[in-house]
């Protein structure tokens, strides 16, 4: 009997995701042995510190010149672009736990206390809204909405009790982290796992409009959860095909084989459809909507930003590692889903009136305009591509922050109609707002151009022009609705019982001020990341 | 003169953001007006010094002024300035027209919740913008900045209009943003054609108009139709244009003005800068294409005008008439009707400016921009008439005023090479004399009829409550608009004088400015590749060339 052997492992190299996971195990930890009170303050401290470290080593290891290595048996390619990936989703992660960590917006947080305990949140609110509010609206109209004003001393008391959306959060990110990363497919599968179960939980956690919350966590649980099997079917018939689940391994089996194609091709497309339902490219987002509007806005932020980032991380490391040598036999079906997500995201967005669902539909437009960088499978898509995804997360997050602030007596006013004459009551944040519409239009001097125009360049260049000109349309469509929240806070009257903007607490003006500015660096002088990421390539 | 250029773009910037700061505060309102028009005073001092630095004649360099600094490495953009004859008096007409405009919404009644100093950040904004369009010899910079202008102006209309102003200022952006990003599509195309040809992407002009010109034809279709679709629905052409009416009608008056007047010309700069020099065979190509749409502007634009019962509305559809003269003469490919259509451009800002502040002074008077609501006014506000009548004869280019030396020189440049479209649009000069003199007998002779007659519409109660606090220390308006339709205050006839003044001295000597525009002009035509059909063309005016 030979003694197993053991793979070497550079820890250097993984030190970021040894903080994220080590973090959370501690976190889990802290969750059992301290006491309620404090409890919050401690995990949101040792969050922020393992993101902030992590982020460090991140950049230590970008910066010190480091050779890119595949380690832990080959199962995660520490290279160029998954440090880039992984700097971004960590930095995009802070503002994130700032915002979920925010409790002057929202008194005692976004967050229920008790998960289990509807009923009684239910009724609490009942008797709070109908105590304050005269019954304005019943909690049953609104299929579970609950109310302003009711929470006593008890509720305040108990509002310590939601602080495990932190160790989830970790575990979402390290999740995320492995993911873009990952050298094989059976360790993405693992990874695309440890990330999507902590949000299921974390989308379900609203604290008000209990049942809306609850169904977008059942939503994407399900959904979820089908998306799983299609990429899990998939590796297997690709492993089936070329008896290995590496990448690279795929690749060139690919590249000169005659097994049979089937089995490749029908393998690409259910990866490639499970990776797109990550990455709510149309016409697999239908989760999208349900999702960013019942989960609690935080939780929003951090989906909308980090999940997209690793999505399409993943996305183009398996386009360009595992099926860059059979471009051409798929790229023709991508074009169709890249028209059908762009068109589906610009065309339903004109259709909502829903904030939340808008900003969904957005995202499911920006999906599409990514997916045109990522099928480049040139360098410039590529870098083009890292640099969309850090300043569409920044734009979101700061977005979804800001959102957060518009409030009326039933928690976040959402619906379009709050909005009107939003600029006359909080100047500041209908700028801001306003910016960071442009910037997902993509009008010049704001990252979303840069983004576009690099994208769109590196499309151009790589013969996709009928798309970029589908996707420059598009762009103008998606102006529209743009528009319509900027002529709404600006030319609109103020309806007389609109919704009152929060003053934000020190967490959402530093998450909200940190989106803002990097979305106008990356605007004006977006040479330093540019410079970043256009040496970037995958090991293969 | 680089510094100075620098200067000429910030200086409104930095204007737009004091301003837009004691917006915010309601007992800072005035003083933001007066600071706003200091600035906008200075931007035309530079623009003077600027204008004696220029250098004219034979010889001079493409660009003057130039300026360069690295700005985005990675896609080869560069943050570049330059001043040619064509810019410079684009940006001399906007240093103009803004204190002009500024002094002119002085005494404006504003929308309820909206503040002059708000109003005049906005203005100092889009100017400070399109300096940088005029000034960019970088393409991306170029686009960067023309999808820009959009923000304020959209602001603009949206904030400051009429009734249907959301509406109005939607559109207006929509159609100017489409046709920015279809341009976008063929910017990139040149960057990535210079990337293949030249080794590197870039976006400096002098570079791209060297390379471009060497694509084959059919690449140089799709790039010119790109960048034609852009300028096209900014200048407007007919069948583009239908934003125009509505964004000038509803937008107020001094934002017209800047909008109908420099802001649309845009796109026919657009075309002389970037359409004819970066493709020059797809213009001489498509240039039929371009004449027929331009002639049926002028026909169409004109007839519209004449059935037009909003005087804005009015005004809008005869520059729709007039962008076509002009894109006539740029497509003509002569010295002389480039040279006129390029003089056009500051006449018509000029003309369009006067007319609109008529109908704006008017409606201040008569709270309503409908001519049926008019009659008469000449009796009762002769200064005003006067004045409207000046800027209805410049418009319709009668011989003495600025327009008819430029539509002059277009009619008779382009006739030598496009006869059949020339004639047809002289026509439109037929139609010019009737909607405007149409219009003046209609509201202006005859008897006192409708809201001349009372003068107590809401924009003169406004016009009397607003004049409490007017400079001009002229407190028996107030009074005597209550009393009946006052005629122009003294205030007022500041405002306008200068424009006046305009009027007669480029249409008698138009010299000083078309030696400006002349290198710029035969600059173009040689990277167009044409030549003037029948020799070294006649002095016009005594102006040698």
């Amino acid at each position: 009997m030979t003694a197993p052997t053991f793979p070497s492992i550079d820890y250097a190299a993984l030190a970021p995701v040894l903080v994220v996971f080590g973090a959370a195990c501690l976190a889990v930890l802290f969750e059992a042995v301290l006491p309620l009170r404090g409890r919050s303050r401690v995990q949101l401290g040792l969050t922020l510190v393992a993101v902030v470290a992590a982020l460090v080593a991140v950049v230590a290891r970008a910066t010190s010149g480091a050779p890119a290595v595949s380690t832990l048996a080959e199962a995660l390619a520490v290279d160029g672009p998954a440090l880039f990936l992984w700097g971004t989703l960590l930095a995009l992660a802070l503002p994130s736990v700032l915002l979920m960590a925010d409790r002057s917006v929202e008194p005692g947080g976004a967050f229920v206390a008790d998960p289990v305990a509807l009923a009684e949140v239910e009724a609490e609110s009942r008797v709070g809204v109908g105590a304050s509010r005269g019954g304005s609206r019943s909690a049953g109209t609104s299929g579970g909405s609950a109310g302003g004003g009711g929470r006593g001393a008890r509720d305040a008391a108990r509002a310590e009790g939601h602080t495990e959306i932190y160790p989830l959060l970790l575990f979402a990110l390290g999740g995320m982290m492995v993911f873009c990363a990952a050298d094989d497919l059976l360790t993405m599968f693992v990874a695309l796992e440890v990330l999507s179960i902590p949000l299921y939980l974390l989308c379900g956690l609203a604290r008000r409009r209990r049942l809306m919350s609850q169904e977008s966590a059942v939503k994407y649980f399900l959904l979820g959860a089908f998306s799983s099997a299609f990429f899990l079917y998939g590796l297997a018939l690709l492993y089936g095909y070329a008896d290995s689940v590496k990448l690279s391994d795929i690749s060139l089996a690919a590249a000169g084989s005659l097994r049979p194609d089937s089995l490749l091709f029908a393998g690409i497309a259910l990866v490639v459809v499970g990776l797109m339902f990550k990455a709510s490219v149309g016409p697999f987002h239908t989760w999208t909507p349900d999702v960013y509007q019942g989960a609690p806005t935080s939780v929003t932020a951090f989906m909308a930003a980090c999940t997209k980032v690793a999505a399409f991380g993943a996305i183009l490391r398996v386009f360009t590692v595992a099926f860059g040598s059979t471009v051409w036999e798929w790229r023709g079906v991508l074009w169709v889903v890249a028209i059908i997500s762009m068109v589906v995201g610009a065309v339903l967005g004109l259709t909502q009136t829903d904030v939340k669902r808008m900003i969904a539909y957005s995202s499911v437009a920006h999906a599409g305009f990514l997916l045109l960088g990522a099928m480049a499978i040139t360098p410039a898509g590529l870098s083009a591509t890292l640099f969309y995804l850090l300043a569409y997360g920044f734009t979101t997050v700061a977005l979804f922050g800001l959102v957060s602030l518009v409030r009326g007596p039933e928690g976040e006013a959402t619906h379009l109609s709050a909005w009107a004459g939003l600029a006359k009551r909080a100047p500041v944040a209908a700028a801001a707002v306003t910016f960071l519409m442009l910037a997902l239009a993509g009008i010049p001097l704001t990252s979303g151009f840069t983004a576009k125009f690099a994208v769109f360049s590196a499309a151009l260049a790589d013969g996709m022009t009928p798309l970029v000109i589908v996707a420059l349309v598009v762009s103008a469509v998606a102006a529209f609705f743009y528009l319509r929240l900027i002529v709404l806070m600006y030319f609109s009257e103020p309806a007389a019982d609109g919704p009152t903007v929060s003053v934000p607490g020190p967490f959402t003006t530093v998450a909200i001020t940190l989106g803002v500015v990097v979305t106008l660096l990356l605007g004006v002088v977006p040479t330093a990341v540019l410079g970043w990421v256009e040496g970037l390539s995958f090991l293969t | 003169m680089s510094a100075l250029l620098l200067a000429l773009l910030l200086v409104p910037l930095v204007g737009a953001a004091v301003c837009g700061v004691m917006a915010t505060r309601e007992h800072l309102d005035r003083a933001g007006k007066a600071v706003g028009l200091a600035f906008s005073a200075v931007s035309l001092v530079l623009v003077a010094i600027v204008w004696a630095q220029f250098r004219t004649g034979p010889g001079v360099p493409r660009f003057q002024g130039r300026l360069s600094v690295e700005w985005i490495p990675a896609f080869g953009t560069r943050f570049a300035l330059g001043l040619d004859g064509i810019a410079l008096t684009m940006i001399a007409l906007l240093a103009v027209l803004v204190p002009i405009v500024l002094g002119f919404g002085w005494a404006e009644k504003l929308p309820p919740g909206r503040t002059g100093a708000g109003f005049t950040a906005l203005m100092l904004a889009t100017q400070g913008v399109l300096v940088g369009v005029f000034a960019a010899t970088d393409v991306f910079l170029f686009y960067v900045l023309f999808e820009a202008m959009l923000v304020p102006m959209y602001f603009l209309i949206g904030r400051f209009g009429g009734p249907r102003r959301q509406y109005a200022a939607v559109k207006f952006f929509l159609y100017s943003f489409l046709g920015g990003l279809i341009m976008l599509a063929s910017v990139i195309g040149l960057y990535v054609a210079s990337d293949a040809r030249l080794g590197e992407g870039t976006f400096d002009w002098t570079a791209l108009q060297g390379m471009a010109a060497q694509l084959p034809l059919e690449t140089q279709i799709w790039l010119f139709l790109g960048f034609f679709a852009a300028f096209a629905i900014k200048a407007p052409l007919v069948p583009l244009h239908t934003w125009l009416p509505d964004a000038g009608a509803e937008a107020p008056v001094a934002g017209a003005v800047i909008l109908v007047g420099l802001l649309d010309k845009v796109g026919v700069f657009g075309f002389l800068r970037y359409s004819l020099p970066l493709f020059p065979a797809a213009s001489r190509e498509l240039a039929p294409l371009v004449l027929t749409l331009a002639v049926i502007g002028v026909l169409y634009g004109a007839l519209l005008a004449a059935a037009q019962t909003d005087m804005k509305r009015f005004v809008a559809y005869t520059s729709i008439a007039h962008f076509g003269y002009i894109a006539l003469g740029i497509f003509a490919f002569t010295s002389q009707s480039i040279a006129g259509a390029s003089l056009y451009m500051v006449n018509h800002g000029i003309a369009t400016a006067m007319l609109f502040l008529a109908v704006g002074l008017l409606i201040r008077r008569g709270g309503t921009a409908s001519m049926t609501e008019y009659g008469g006014v000449g009796r009762a506000a002769p200064l005003l008439a006067g004045m409207f009548l000046i800027a209805g004869l410049s418009t319709l280019s009668l011989p003495g005023t600025n327009s008819f030396v430029s539509e002059f020189l277009v009619l008779i440049g382009a006739f030598s090479t496009r006869p059949v479209f020339t004639v047809v649009a002289t026509v439109g000069i037929v139609f010019a004399a009737l909607y405007v003199l149409w219009v003046y007998q209609r509201v202006f002779t005859g008897p006192l009829r409708g809201a001349a007659v009372v003068g107590d519409g809401p924009g003169a109660a406004s016009a009397a409550t607003m004049s409490g606090t007017d400079d001009t220390g002229d407190g028996s308006w107030a009074r005597r608009t209550t009393a009946r339709f006052g005629d122009l205050t003294r205030g007022e006839v500041a405002v306008m004088a200068p424009l006046v003044a305009l009027v007669l001295v480029l249409g008698f000597f138009p010299g000083p400015v078309l030696e400006v525009l002349e290198p710029a002009v035969s600059a173009t035509m040689a990277e167009v590749g044409a030549t003037d059909p029948v020799g070294p063309p006649t002095p016009i005016n005594g102006v040698p060339r």
